[in-house]
């Protein structure tokens, strides 16, 4: 054949087709049909060499700008230590599948019994899985697993202050699911808890989400929410940027009863939006109706403490249309990604971080208001992203950023910029972002 | 050879019905336990639920398996077997022992719809 | 190679004190997150220095068994070899390093390899046209019975809530379509392993919203009559959805979109060779037939001019969103990276040398495990266990035994049909003789299995873990580190 990927010679395919009773490749289909049969040729390229290869995807990265990034919204640029991508890219990591067959596969169940041990120490809560696919569907599992832990419920409300990204998500699922999403109106760019508590009051309703910090940045106050969820029997769920944990009042610490999120915040690349990691974590209590993967620690017949899948009763493989989820893979890289980034950052690294791209925001944040040129959407405290109101022409001034090599915050209203920043920047970039929307006024 | 014991109902989803009276207790066959293997957890429903004949009102799960409980008789959960919580192998000593629930009976006229112990015991030979 | 220090967990390694990191110096003067905000105690993250991080995961990965290491004959997963060009590609940081939401002008290049990979998959499938949004293949799945049920909603034909699978498929046929809010009816197999017609046609009916099907099925015969079956769907108003699981086998052969499925997801990570990771992340990009493109979700590239644009909304009155970007973006850079790799030339040859080496080694053992379905197969076959059952060894202690010989172990009773299945997949990448050496393998073990049966019983003895008691394991589930040290 004489190509790389494909090791038979010719003498080779005669003869294992000899002994497998065929005379030639086509007789191994003979039980297709001729009429769909596909006797043409596929319209794709020639092969390409690697180095063809290479020499194309350096042109096409030519056509890609690599931006000082000050947009969040869901991805944010934080860094990357070196030690992760290197170990991630280990082949018996990378190559291998599900780890199903647990005495060949202690490298992935170990790592995934830490990234559950990290992700609940991170979240507050008792226990988690094996990752989702990202934030916005791990919210939108957790919305069907509120609706199967509750009973007479169909509806689910999400505060207006979750990433709207996030929103359509669930909107979706629900929409094809069958169950209601109704939103609680903001106040000031946060949850209105008074309309929430009138509306769960009403009943019906499996479950309360809410973001943290939320869409646009802003660090809510969800004093009272578990309660009075939990009051009507309904499910508290708080999704969080997983880097901002390290310092905020966690989800286990509001009284969710399940905490999701992305975990692309934890020093996962851009890569245009993917892969990233979506978590999961909830009570003891509803361990058994958390959709995907859970790994447990057993022993084996030597004696070793050793770790496996387990509760799998929930899954998809076993329980067919009644499991809990239909996810199968998941983000199980991704989540080595998180754990080996937790193991380096460790306890202190991970506050470090929070704490600089805290510091950063409200540097940049007091610099621009100090400019006289923005002023502040909502009177909120926030975390290391803020919406500001600019009184010039928005699209103009972005496009001057862009000029300079700045991907500088996401439009999120006719007059409003969404800056994000993170221990990556540093106050040099800041301030050319500054000086470069004071020069645009001038 | 799987247990039958006689003088319970049984349905065809290999649960027994135990009467006392007005009420029932429900659990799993002999039969059922041995084709779950180790069980491992037992999901039951919470007292004052209303369970209805032919509806899940809960779930055993092994290793491997998992298997939906259907309720032969509908009527109001009086009480569950706490003891099933942590130690759910007890279906694996004794399934007639260990019942899973006891049920108020709404109608007892459903009884009429189930098996005795020798046609469930055909069932068995069959399957 | 398994140090017993750093083979602990990483929190049994962690000293308070020690780091393994360097971050910039804090150049902006300290802001205090509100008290009321803050989390009252750290979380308890393990404290390490860099080695100990590196050598620990290094030893990690040393009980691990992936494609590099050996011959995985894992069924229906097609664990075929992943090229080390695409790991490069994908790293590139004019790609890695890109915000999803920069604006179209600053990354024209991403959004053509977007645009460019979705019109390589209508080329292989014959579909009009492809999300590469679907984080995964079940998410694939679940996607395309949206866009089915969004399809039939259009029309207002809302009493199609039905999804026919047949009884050998996936386990995540059925449970995506309970997410996606619809009925599932189960659909027989013949004796002979494919779809029994008959039992198909009188369950058609104006409630079926689609028949979900593999082809080749999860037996790894190729389902024959499927001119048929899709003649009588399209007729009764439903849409034929195809499980690209399988569809390796099917290249340079056979298109789903001939087949005449209207709808199908691709396995990105089993079909175009991405790396299983350990369980993801994969990809599940979703074709469409012409006129379901506009049930597609958003957002999605398109080209005008010389020019690619992201398309948010697609003016119907509700728009499908699986995810809040493009989906797994770096995994499908992989998949077009293999896709350039092979051309239009060798990916002809894809199925063919797969479905090569299947009968090659069913052939090679039918005399001594049961082969219960006797045709040709094509990417994979089932056996069901060894022929003789005289001697009590199962198909999980045969399974556990290849691990010995430095096999992983083949998919194993599944699909349901059989009680000791056994499937077996072999891709194309696997050479004469890796698979002789296999053959003899278990030709070996079926010999033990009489002789010394106890050994293949309790097997696996060299591997670094033994058998392991996954009934303690559910019963007192044990799930994080806290709960472990308490």
């Amino acid at each position: 054949m004489n190509f790389k990927f494909f090791p038979h010679t010719k003498e080779e395919i005669e003869q294992m087709l000899k002994q497998a009773g065929m005379n030639s490749l086509d007789d191994l289909y003979a039980d297709v049909p001729e009429q769909i049969r596909f006797r043409g040729e596929y319209d794709l390229p020639e092969p390409m060499s690697e180095t063809e290869i290479r020499s194309l995807f350096e042109k096409l990265g030519e056509k890609n700008r690599r931006l000082t990034v000050f947009a969040g919204a869901g991805c944010y640029d934080h860094y990357t230590p070196a030690v992760v991508p290197n170990i991630i890219s280990r082949s018996e990591f990378l190559t291998s599948y599900t780890p199903y067959q647990a005495e060949i596969s202690q490298g992935t169940l170990h790592y995934i019994f830490e990234y559950q041990s990290m992700m609940a120490e991170l979240t507050g809560m008792d226990v988690s899985n094996a990752s989702m696919y990202d934030g916005s569907t791990a919210t939108a599992e957790a919305a069907i697993m509120a609706l199967a832990s509750t009973k007479k419920t169909d509806t689910v409300l999400v505060s207006a202050s979750v990433d709207p990204k996030v929103l359509n998500v669930v909107k979706t699922y629900a929409h094809f699911h069958g169950f209601n999403v109704e939103l609680i109106p903001e106040n000031d760019g946060a949850t209105d808890k008074a309309h929430m508590d009138a509306r769960l009051e009403k009943g019906g309703v499996a479950g309360v989400i809410v973001q943290q910090p939320n869409y646009h940045g802003i660090v809510e106050d969800f004093t009272g929410f578990a309660d009075s969820c939990h009051a009507q029997k309904s499910l508290f769920i708080v999704n969080s940027v997983a880097a901002d944990l390290a310092l905020l009042k966690t989800p286990g610490e509001w009284g969710a009863d399940v905490a999701v999120g992305d975990g692309q915040s934890v020093g996962i690349p851009m890569a245009f939006g993917g892969p990233s990691v979506g978590y999961m974590c909830c009570t003891e209590k509803l361990m058994r109706k958390m959709p995907g993967r859970i790994v447990g620690k057993t022993v084996d017949n030597r004696g070793q403490r050793v770790f496996v899948l387990t509760l799998q009763a929930r899954e998809q493989h076993i329980r067919r249309q009644k499991a809990t989820s239909n996810i199968c893979s998941n983000e199980s890289l991704m989540a080595l990604f998180v754990t080996i980034y937790m193991s380096v950052m460790g306890k202190e690294g991970v506050k470090e971080a929070a704490q600089i791209s805290y510091d950063g925001a409200h540097y940049l944040h007091d610099a621009l208001i100090a400019t006289d040129l923005f002023s502040n959407k909502y009177e909120r405290p926030f975390f290391n992203e803020f919406c500001v109101k600019y009184n010039g022409d928005v699209d103009r001034l972005q496009q001057r950023f862009i000029e300079n090599g700045i991907l500088g915050g996401v439009k999120v209203d006719t007059d409003t910029l969404m800056f994000a920043v993170t221990e990556k920047r540093t106050k040099e970039e800041i301030d050319k972002l500054v000086n470069i929307a004071k020069e645009e006024k001038l | 050879m799987a247990k039958v014991i006689e003088g319970l109902f049984y349905s065809e989803s290999h649960e027994y019905v135990k009467v006392e009276g007005d009420f029932a207790y429900v659990g799993i066959t002999d039969y059922a336990q041995h084709a779950l293997g180790n069980v491992v957890y037992v999901d039951m429903p919470e007292v004052d639920d209303e369970v209805e004949a032919d509806e899940d009102f809960g779930a055993v799960e092994s290793v491997k398996a998992a298997s939906d409980l259907i309720s032969p008789v509908s009527g109001t959960v009086v009480e569950v077997n706490e003891a099933l919580e942590d130690k759910p192998e007890l279906l694996n000593e004794d399934a007639f022992e260990n019942w899973i629930m006891k049920v108020q009976l709404s109608d007892k006229s459903e009884l009429d719809a189930l098996m005795d112990a020798t046609a469930y015991e055909e069932l068995c030979n069959k399957e | 190679m398994n140090n017993r220090l750093y083979g602990n967990l990483i929190f049994e390694l962690s000293k308070p004190g020690r780091r393994g990191y360097s971050l910039p110096k804090n150049e902006f003067g300290h802001h205090e997150v509100p008290a009321k905000m803050r989390r009252n105690e750290d979380a308890k993250l393990p404290e390490c220095d860099e080695l100990t991080v590196v050598r620990h995961y290094t030893n990690l990965s040393a009980n691990n068994f992936g494609v590099n290491n050996g011959f995985y004959p894992l069924g229906s997963c097609t664990m075929k070899y992943n090229p080390i060009i695409n790991e490069e590609i994908a790293a590139l940081p004019q790609f890695a390093a890109l915000h999803p939401l920069q604006p179209e002008d600053t990354c024209q290049g991403a959004l053509q390899v977007y645009y460019d990979m979705q019109k390589a998959l209508s080329a292989i499938t014959g579909l009009e046209e492809f999300t590469l949004n679907p984080f995964a293949g079940a998410h694939g799945e679940l996607t395309g019975l949206m866009i089915i049920r969004a399809y039939h909603q259009s029309r207002g034909d809302l009493k199609r809530t039905k999804v026919i699978v047949p009884d050998s498929a996936h386990g995540t046929n059925p449970a995506s379509a309970a997410v996606c809010g619809l009925e599932i009816v189960e659909v027989k197999s013949t004796a002979q392993g494919v779809v029994d017609v008959n039992d198909l046609r009188g369950l058609l009916d104006d409630t079926v919203a689609a028949v979900m099907m593999t082809n080749p099925n999860t037996l790894g015969l190729f389902e024959r009559e499927i001119p048929e079956i899709q003649k009588l769907v399209h007729e009764c108003g439903g849409l034929m959805y195809y499980d690209g699981a399988n569809l390796n086998p099917m290249l340079g052969v056979c298109r789903p979109g001939d087949m005449g499925f209207d709808v199908m997801h691709i396995n990105l990570h089993k079909t175009f060779s991405t790396p299983h990771g350990g369980g993801g992340p994969g990809s599940g990009p979703v074709g469409v037939r012409k006129g379901l493109e506009q049930f597609l979700p958003v957002p999605k590239v398109e080209k005008v001019g010389d020019r690619y644009r992201i398309v948010t909304s697609n003016d119907q009155n509700f728009n499908v969103h699986v995810g809040e970007f493009f989906g797994n973006y770096a995994v499908m850079l992989r998949a077009y990276t293999y896709i350039l790799t092979l051309g239009k030339e060798h990916i002809r040859m894809v199925g063919p040398l797969a479905t090569l080496n299947a009968n090659y080694i069913k052939e090679a053992l039918k005399d001594v495990y049961e082969l219960p379905i006797p045709t040709v197969c094509k990417h994979e076959f089932v056996f069901n266990g060894l022929k003789d059952k005289s001697t009590g060894v199962t198909t999980m202690d045969v399974a556990k035994r290849l691990l010995d010989y430095g096999y992983h172990a083949p998919t194993i009773y599944f699909p349901l049909l059989f009680h000791e299945a056994m499937m077996i997949e072999p891709t194309e990448n696997e050479s004469k003789e890796t698979l002789d050496e296999f053959i003899a393998v278990l030709r070996k073990i079926a010999e033990e299995a009489k002789a010394t049966p106890e050994d293949v019983k309790t097997a696996p003895h060299n591997t670094p873990t033994g058998r392991v008691d996954d009934v303690l394991a559910a019963k007192q589930p044990i799930l994080t580190w806290k709960q472990l040290s308490n």
